[in-house]
């Protein structure tokens, strides 16, 4: 049987987060009324003409820096010609073979990936199909929202550098980390704000001659894009074993059957007679706005998290988490700031916080305590003046209420006993109470004596109201315990 | 021709009091009357708005207020102009009822300088024609013989203006739509400098070529017009950003050099009278200082081939979006697809037709390079061969139409030989440079000619200049 190497390429569109629209005035808003958001201009109506937003190109060349991009000196719009009701003017306004980014790259786990282009361009409206399950051909009638008209985007393409699912996954994760580092995007898959397409393609593995490709649309989260990619190489394989032809095409990806459907369509003969924009100008970004990019750019997700590794001695995957979650990380580092160690402030954002800000849905910057309120426990904790045990207790109080963790632990009297003459009273009235036990860690094997010792351990914390040092208990027990 | 004040005068009279804007329009809409049946230049008339804003005028003057440099003038506007609330045709069945909800920047700075738009005027479906009888409406005739064509695409423009209904209006220039009808209807034609004029509301033949530009009885007119509606305009991304310096008064042609194009003055097909009256113009600046001479410019023999793929091919694209979803004409079809395809068959005219299906053509995969691409080619060329002349020339000259008007339906059944009434005006468009018509002298069958004179981008100065001594000369 043959094995294939898998070819995947990715065009992943993005929505700009920008006030306005590509050329107009209009907001750009998402959810808003239908059709409130629009003008002449976005309508595409008769003697309107398109004027570049600034902001566009300012986004487009933060994106040039963040993905190693070359930003020729001018680009120019082309118009895509093709008849669809949602696009006002039956031309979409692109950008074709002089686009205002080219050959990029990221590295994702290691291993480079390189970035074709990326382009800007003008979103289209947004079609409601009515009746007939809303599929546009069984449809009663159709209705188009042109609120999303002339919305801008960044198409940025790679190079079929992909060899797998899990690592076009850790591409679009990188990206839209990086993307929303930048901020330039909300980079929402779910709400559409960032659209993957899969380009996929099959070879035998003992040659170089690329397979036929097949587009692949439709994912609208991470896992599904796993999952149709998945699914298509299954379908592509199977069909090469059994010598089929693969079409070149465009697929849909049905979340709910797990499986690419073809679609009905003239793909591949279209013929988009693009020619050049006559009602814009070339874009010609000055020096100063390319220096004003440069400059802008902030910390990238990669260099981020090495930095937090090697500066807070984290692991790896605990920086990832960090560093996708920016604003949990801006907590984090707030903490650190503060005081906190890096270490010790990375497990409770990643763990108790995390937990919390999921459970309620909540975000970092609403938190009721502070990054200098989780400092101040991280730092309860480190001097020993409070317990990991209590230290939750006292979490959880933080959270709820606008309270610092000292004032707490003294209110409450949660100080850690650390005084190793009380605590050596402690340990005597304990065992005084408890000689049947010692007599059987005495007399057992290492299994029993294990048991005992813990459960002689529990009564100290216990007797202590949590509140003993366990490591001064630890050494205390086990020097009776050995007398 | 019925011996009308002109714009200069009636502003005057209206911004010092001596005349109410009022009877200016009761005399305009009286002139409409009298000869709009047999003319047929326009859409429609604006009366009720027209004397709205008189009445405003006069009550600004009234309260010792300047409405502004065209105080009480009524203008008339080419219908593919877009007026807030007015029908706006482009004399195509495929715009019916459609009233666009803005203005265009040209007409806000008419109302802005107290113009008074009166009428919306024909012109061929789109501006695609020279004769206005492309017009789904019917043809406009000339006010100087009703059996003939007032030329076009904005021949209604030309003949308001030439039969006195007006001393002043606006048409669109692709290939020579405002020279051509002005110079068959004996009137003073202004294609400005690609980028002078904001194209914002003006809807689009051929995006890279439309420029707006006045008509009017005399060259003074046609400044004061001009002035009025140019500049920079930030709806239009191709809107030349500096402000243009005024055009002045100036007659002086002495020590100007003025060359005559040769290829398209010794062209086969220019009828002697015009090629005469070229002649007669140049020898009389010459008279007057200027220095004179021939000059070739070989690629403008190639100017009209290039000009029918590059302007087809922008016009297939710009008239994609009237698909009977959004606005004006829909003829119902079983799905989306037939929708657009009955609304298009029914809505769009022949020539139209012709246009979309020329320009489809030139930007199809595997013919882009041998036509498109060529065609952009051949207008690098142009360009080149132009500036090269305007290192020796100041201004060049030409016919503005290689005849006086033809009979109507004398073309029709043959769009090759209706093509070549722009040849002489097309070169300029493809340049983006300056270029205007003034009448001097009459054919064979009496009609009027014009003679044309072209200046370099932002040469409209030294063009207005030369104009004005041409007009002079008569
Ligand atoms: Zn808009």
């Amino acid at each position: 049987m043959t094995t294939y190497e898998t070819v995947i390429g990715l065009e992943v569109h993005v929505e700009l987060a920008t006030r306005t629209k590509l050329f107009c005035g209009c907001a750009n808003e998402f959810g808003a009324e239908p059709n409130t958001h629009v003008c002449p201009v976005c309508l595409g109506l008769p003697g309107s003409l398109p004027v570049l937003n600034r902001t566009v190109v300012e986004f487009a060349l933060l994106l040039g820096v963040a993905l190693n991009f070359d930003v020729p000196p001018s680009s120019i719009f082309h118009r895509k010609n093709y008849f669809y009701p949602d696009m006002p003017k039956d031309f979409q306004v692109s950008q074709f073979d002089e686009p205002i980014c080219v050959d990029g790259w990221i590295d994702v786990a290691g291993e480079r990936i390189r970035i074709e282009r990326a382009h800007m361009e003008e979103d289209t409206g947004k079609t409601t199909h009515m009746g007939g399950g809303g599929r546009i051909h069984d449809a009663d009638y159709s209705l188009v929202d042109y609120n999303r008209a002339g919305i801008p985007l960044l198409e940025i393409v790679s190079r079929p550098d992909m060899g797998s699912a899990e690592q076009a996954r850790g591409y679009v994760s990188e990206l839209r980390a990086i993307l929303a580092t930048i901020g330039i995007s909300d980079v929402k898959m779910e709400e559409g704000s960032m659209r993957v397409d899969a380009n996929v393609s099959l070879r035998a593995n003992s040659t170089d001659v690329l397979g036929t490709k097949v587009e692949i649309k439709n994912m609208n989260s991470l896992r599904s894009l796993g999952r149709a990619i998945d699914s298509e190489i299954e379908r592509q394989s199977a069909m090469l074993d059994s010598e089929e032809v693969i079409i070149q095409e465009t697929r849909h990806w049905d979340e709910v059957a797990g499986i690419t459907h073809g679609m009905r369509s003239k793909e591949g003969s279209s013929d988009y007679r693009y020619f050049p924009e006559p009602d814009l100008v070339p874009v010609a970004p000055t020096d100063e706005m390319r220096k004003v990019a440069r400059e802008s750019v902030p910390e990238l997700p990669a260099p981020k998290r090495e930095r937090l590794i090697s500066d807070w001695g984290i692991g790896s995957s605990d920086a990832r988490v960090l560093v996708d979650d920016r604003a949990l990380c801006a907590y984090a580092e707030a903490a650190v700031a503060a005081g906190g160690s890096g270490k010790d402030v990375t497990n409770w954002c990643t763990g108790e916080i995390l937990g919390y800000l999921n459970e309620h849905g909540s975000t970092p910057e609403a938190l009721i305590l502070r990054p200098e309120g989780l400092a101040e426990l991280v730092a309860l904790l480190a001097d020993d003046t409070l317990s990991r045990s209590l230290a939750k207790d006292v979490l959880e109080e933080c959270l709820a209420t606008p309270v610092m963790p000292r004032e707490v632990v003294e209110r409450r009297g949660l100080a850690q006993m650390n005084d190793e003459g009380e605590l050596a009273a402690l340990v005597d009235e304990v065992l005084g109470r408890n000689e049947d036990a010692i007599a059987q860690w005495k007399a057992g094997d290492e299994k029993a004596r294990k048991k005992k010792r813990g459960f002689l351990m529990g009564e100290l914390m216990k007797t202590s109201g949590s509140k003993g040092n366990p490591k001064v208990l630890n050494q205390l027990l086990d020097e009776r315990l050995h007398d | 021709m019925t011996g009308a004040k002109t714009a200069v005068e009636t502003a005057a009279a209206v911004r010092s009091g001596d005349r109410s804007a009022r009877s200016v329009v009761e005399e305009a809409l009286a002139a409409i009357s009298s000869r709009e049946e047999e003319l047929h230049a326009c859409n429609e008339v604006m009366a009720d708005s027209a004397r709205a804003r008189a009445g405003a005028i006069d009550a600004a003057v009234a309260h010792g207020e300047d409405p502004g440099p065209l105080a009480g003038v009524p203008i008339a506007l080419k219908d593919n102009l877009c007026v807030q609330g007015e029908l706006t045709t482009c004399s195509s069945k495929i715009l019916e009822g459609w009233r666009p909800p803005y203005t265009a920047t040209v007409v806000e700075r008419l109302l802005a300088a107290g113009a008074i738009p009166i009428a919306k005027t024909n012109l061929d479906e789109f501006a695609m024609g020279s004769s206005t009888e492309n017009s789904a409406f019917g043809p406009t005739r000339n006010p100087h013989d009703m059996t003939r064509v007032p030329g076009g695409s904005s021949g209604g423009s030309a003949a308001a203006v030439s039969a006195g209904y007006v001393p002043l209006a606006l048409g669109s220039d692709t290939g020579g739509s405002i020279r051509q009808p002005a110079a068959f209807c004996g009137v003073v034609g202004v294609k400005p400098t690609y980028g002078r004029v904001s194209r914002y509301g003006l809807i689009a033949f051929a995006s890279s070529l439309d420029q707006i530009g006045p008509f009017a009885t005399t060259v003074d007119d046609a400044a004061l017009l001009l002035e009025t509606i140019w500049g920079p305009d930030q709806m239009d991304s191709t809107s030349i950003p500096s402000q243009p310096d005024p055009i002045g008064a100036g007659s002086d042609v002495s020590g100007l050099r003025i060359g005559i194009i040769e290829e398209l003055t010794d062209l086969e097909g220019i009828a002697p009278e015009v090629r005469a009256s070229v002649e007669r113009a140049a020898s009389g600046l010459e008279g007057s200082g200027a220095h004179i001479e021939r000059v070739s410019i070989p690629s403008c023999a190639y100017g009209l081939s290039a000009y029918y793929l590059i302007a087809p091919a922008e016009a297939s694209s710009n008239l994609a979006r009237y698909d009977g979803v959004r606005y004006g004409l829909r003829v119902d079809g079983a799905d989306v697809a037939e929708m657009n395809a009955k609304t298009r068959a029914a809505g769009f005219g022949a020539e139209v037709k012709r246009r979309i299906m020329l320009g489809t053509y030139a930007l199809s995969a595997g013919y882009y390079d041998a036509y498109y691409g060529q065609a952009q080619k051949v207008r690098t060329l142009i360009i080149g061969d132009f500036a090269q002349a305007y290192e020796r020339f100041d201004v060049l000259l030409s016919p503005t139409a290689p005849t006086e008007a033809f009979k109507i339906g004398a073309k029709t059944a043959d769009p090759l030989a209706m093509y070549m009434s722009d040849i002489c005006t097309i070169p300029t468009n493809l340049a983006g440079h300056a270029a205007m018509s003034v009448p001097f002298g009459t054919g064979a069958e009496g009609l009027p000619i014009g003679v044309q004179v072209l200046a370099p981008a932002l040469g409209e100065s030294v063009m207005f200049t030369v104009a004005r001594a041409v007009e002079g000369l008569r």
